[in-house]
């Protein structure tokens, strides 16, 4: 097995990392950077709990190799938070009760804020749309959409 | 008196973790040193294991171990049984045949681990999986229920002599008489098949056995860890006090994550002890799919016999029901499914036969519903199909059959899935299923808007379903409150959460009793250095049981806290508030004292004590029902079928809940949202295919679908709260209630809104394919 050395910039910080070919982001983000927010839930690309930003647009990290990523930038759910100030969308889901067990919730978390970051006011079809990629079996969605769209209104 | 904290929309503690990627979830847990595992499993469904050779996968550079059953020896044994068998009565057999930790003799479902890998990482064990050279003989395998009963079935148990794994009647009243003077009687043939949970975690073990302090410690995504505390030490000769079990943030359960004891639950942990390493099991989806136990196979024939008024005489069921390839969970199910077949209504003559079978399937278990959608839904496709042939109105038919208020205690003179016998606590139906009426408008759409939408051409439909769900059985759960120095209350439990909010709706229940804000309540659940005693999350009874048992336990604290201070304030009890964190006396609240120093005074570090006295202001109590609260609730909905894709867009969605006191509507609502979400996937989009041989054809999300945002519709909560009065609390559960109606529902929406074909839905689920099917063969049939 090939390794191959990575420059990531993640959440803001530089970071330097060796991977095996067959690694993908997700698992170099969970098992070297121990960013374990991103959660693995099917490694398929079916479920969407592994999204993250890269380059600014939501991916199934477990669809992408750590190869890939050289140069790139990465935000995990580790990184929505400023200095002890949630985002808006990690405020509303609080508010308007969009988490339950919360293993979906960094995905939806990453597509939420990555639609409001492309569109500010979405619909509540624009919402469905943009959060079809990422499962869930607690919520019905019901909440989420509701947090999605309190965030519209905060941000 | 008015409640402060409890039925308030508090917003959830432990929120701001899961928001942020700092819960702990199984497979974030890293110990140094740590080793993975990774399973052979059988690709047959039925197959005999003629030999297995682990030479090469064992040479493989980073591999740790390999274990086949023949490797564990005596250690080798079958799992314990997870429910209580069945009392030995007439009419009841039951063979108990519980899952092997792995294949020894013969595969019996496809996926049923053969052989473990250990190695330096789960690259290396999913390779060296590769590496085993398994050689299986496959036999015919038994997928369909009646084939399966049928003379000279392939045995999946060779040592019976059938595949009947149990066989049960109950009967109430006398049927056979009501049929006779019955002016109807519908006969039918209904079918329920299989789905799975698919929590979006799958499922998890990490096992790190400590030789120098002989202390094993499991982090494992289950529902119950002191059962499986109490199991793991059992099994590996170990005192309770050696072994730890977390369940820590648990990414849904739904059911099969409860008690199942896994093979890989036991194996993990002995592979950790005889490696003297911390070893890491993370289940892959495909797993999931093949290795985590599902549910809802059922084959009824059903009666229903009924007077011209439309009242029920009488209801008689025999039904098959697949248990899969063994039966650890006992009767459970189908026990519930008999205890929801005559739904809310009073029902005088009941006869229910069932035969549980083996096949050569996944193991079945309870599933968010367990046994209870099925019941629901063979009563209400009787009758709707009566009201049909009767000419009465769909709801009036159930208004006329609903039990009455004045009924409760309601006792069904059946036995329920505790085998004790099955008793409604408490009631109120009609305003309940009048409130979704109202809310849905059911009048004003049957009478006008229908008609206008139909003259447009519009397939519309309205569907209305009430049900029943029994919640909160035994035995029992406990908890210690212990208010802490720093005026904050500590508080632990033995159930698991999967995301129920218990970190919020328990420390509200706290906070009622002892004054504090519900965020300086601290609970711990899952972990079983914590409590000691317990027996877990499932049958919707976390917020009854554990919620009643913190309930007592705070209570108490509240009486030591007020016993206390009113020696240091020197005002009589009667006079005292708690408030704020702070004890004071209600005229002069500047009079006070704060939990915190009332804490340090109670555990005085010189000095003497009176007699009797307990140290600090703490509390264990325990709560266990006499037996389950009964809720009740009722779905409506308006869909719009498409007649050229069969899809069904639902343009309204109604619950009214009647779960008792109401502990905090954010948290209820969000529960019954998504108990409708699983509810929808069950009723049109979720079906395990198995082939006849055994062989799951859908193992993945891409083929098998669950309702993504784009499917659920809106859903409107409606309240009704009829206390139950088995606990102090007055609660029922609600974690399964969503989900209980919605095949029904859909099923009658579906013929409603196809009112000018002869559709008769006698099977769930149903997907738009099969209702396409449904109607090329109905046509066929005119």
């Amino acid at each position: 097995m090939a390794f191959h050395k990575v420059n990531v910039t993640i959440n803001g910080e530089m970071e330097q990392v060796v991977v095996p070919s067959n690694m993908t982001l997700m698992r170099m983000l969970r098992e070297i950077l121990a960013f374990t927010g991103t959660k693995n839930g099917c490694s398929a690309g079916e479920c969407g709990a592994c999204t993250v930003l890269l380059n600014g647009e939501p991916v199934n990290s477990c669809m992408v190799l750590a190869v890939e990523c050289d140069g790139t930038e990465i935000i995990t759910v580790e990184g929505l938070a400023g200095d002890k100030q949630l985002d808006p969308i990690q405020e509303a889901m609080i508010q308007e009760g969009g988490v339950q067990c919360g293993f979906c919730t960094p995905g939806i978390l990453i597509s939420s804020y990555a639609l409001l970051k492309r569109n500010p006011n979405p619909s509540e079809d624009e919402i469905r749309e943009a959060l079809v990629g990422n499962l869930c079996r607690c919520t019905g969605y019901v909440r989420i959409i509701e947090s999605v769209k309190e965030a519209a209104k905060r941000s | 008196m008015t409640k402060k904290f409890i039925g308030k929309r508090v917003k959830r503690n432990e929120d701001p973790r899961l928001l942020t990627g700092q819960a702990l979830f199984v497979d974030d847990v890293e110990i140094p040193g740590m080793l993975h595992a990774a399973f052979l499993r059988s690709d047959y469904a039925h197959a005999r294991l003629l030999s297995i050779d682990v030479s090469a996968a064992r040479q493989r550079p980073g591999v740790v171990a390999v274990f086949t059953a023949e490797d564990m020896g005596e250690d080798w044994q079958p799992g314990p049984p997870l429910v209580s068998p069945p009392p030995t009565a007439k009419d009841v057999i039951f063979h108990s045949r519980r899952q092997v930790p792995l294949v020894k003799d013969k595969v019996r479902h496809a996926g049923e681990a053969i052989a473990v890998v250990i190695a330096e990482s789960r690259y290396i064990a999913e390779d060296a999986v590769e590496d085993i050279l398994v050689e299986l003989e496959p036999l015919e395998a038994v997928s369909d229920l009646e084939k399966s009963l049928q003379e000279g079935s392939t045995l999946v148990h060779d040592d019976l002599e059938s595949n009947l794994a149990a066989h049960l009647i109950q009967k109430k009243g006398d049927y056979e008489a009501a049929r006779e003077k019955a002016d109807l009687v519908i006969t039918r043939r209904i079918v329920t098949d299989r789905g799975a949970a698919a929590a979006m975690e799958n499922r998890g073990i990490v096992a790190h056995w400590d030789e120098k302090s002989q202390h094993l410690t499991v982090w494992d995504t289950t529902q119950a860890p002191i059962p499986i505390r109490n199991g793991l030490a059992a099994r590996l000769g170990l005192s309770a006090n050696q072994v730890r079990v977390i369940a820590p943030f648990v990414g849904g359960g739904f059911g099969p994550k409860m008690m199942m004891f896994y093979p890989e639950e036991m194996l993990i942990p002995w592979a950790s002890m005889k490696l003297s390493r911390p070893i890491k099991w993370i289940e892959d989806r495909r797993e999931n799919f093949y290795a985590t136990t599902q549910e809802r196979g059922q084959n009824h024939d059903v009666e229903l016999a009924l007077s011209r008024d439309g009242h029920i005489l009488g209801l008689k069921d025999v039904f098959l029901h697949d248990t899969g390839a063994y039966d650890p969970y006992g009767l459970t199910i189908p026990l519930n499914t008999q205890c929801h077949l005559m739904g809310p209504y009073d029902i005088e003559n009941f006869t229910s036969e069932v035969s549980v079978v083996f096949t050569n399937k996944t193991l079945v278990t309870p599933v968010r519903g367990a046994g209870r959608p099925q019941g629901i839904f063979i009563i209400e496709r009787l009758l709707d199909i009566a009201a049909k042939e009767l000419g009465i109105d769909q709801v009036e038919i159930r208004k006329r059959n609903l039990i009455p208020p004045e009924a409760f205690p309601y006792e069904h003179k059946i036995i329920d899935q505790a085998f004790a016998p099955l008793v409604l606590d408490s009631g109120n139906y009609w305003p309940v299923m009048k409130k979704a009426l109202d809310m849905i408008g059911y009048d004003q759409f049957v009478k006008e808007e229908q008609p206008r939408l139909r003259a447009e051409g519009k397939y519309v439909g309205i569907g209305i379903t009430p049900f029943i769900e029994s919640t909160g059985v035994g035995p029992y759960e406990g908890a210690r409150v212990t208010v802490e120095a720093s005026g904050k209350v500590f508080v632990a439990t033995g159930v698991g959460t999967q995301g129920q909010g218990h970190f919020t709706t328990f420390a509200q229940i706290v906070a009622e009793q002892l004054g504090v804000a519900v965020s300086d309540v601290r609970i711990v659940t899952g972990d079983t250095t914590e409590f000691h005693w317990g027996t877990g999350t499932f049958a919707s009874r976390g917020a009854v049981v554990a919620g009643n048992a913190i309930h007592a336990s705070a209570s108490i604290v509240r009486q030591k806290v007020l016993k206390l201070a009113c020696k240091i304030l020197e005002t009589p009890e009667e006079e005292l508030e708690l408030e704020c964190g702070l004890v004071r006396v209600a005229d002069t609240p500047h009079k006070s004292i704060s939990l915190g120093e009332l804490a340090l005074l109670a555990n005085p570090l010189r000095g003497a004590v009176e007699p009797g006295t307990e140290p600090g202001l703490e509390a264990t109590a325990y709560f266990g029902p006499q037996y389950g609260a009964t809720a009740f609730g009722t779905h409506a909905m308006i869909i719009e079928i498409d007649p050229e894709t069969m899809m069904i867009a639902i343009k309204r969605y109604i619950t009214v809940e009647d779960c008792g006191t109401v502990l905090n509507p954010l948290i209820l609502e969000g529960q019954i949202h998504g108990g409708v979400s699983m509810g929808i996937g069950n009723a049109y989009y979720e079906k395990l295919h198995f082939d006849e041989n055994g062989q799951l054809l859908n193992a993945s999300f891409a083929d098998y679908l669950i309702p993504s945002a784009t499917e659920m519709p809106r859903i409107e909560v409606g309240h009704v709260e009829t206390t139950s009065p088995l606990n102090e609390l007055g609660t029922k559960g609600v974690g399964e209630a969503g989900t209980i109606p919605v095949p029904a529902l859909f099923s009658q929406a579906i013929e409603n809104a196809l009112y000018n074909r002869e559709l008769e839905i006698l099977e769930t689920p149903l997907s738009p394919n099969r209702l396409f099917e449904l109607l090329v063969n109905e046509e066929k049939s005119r």
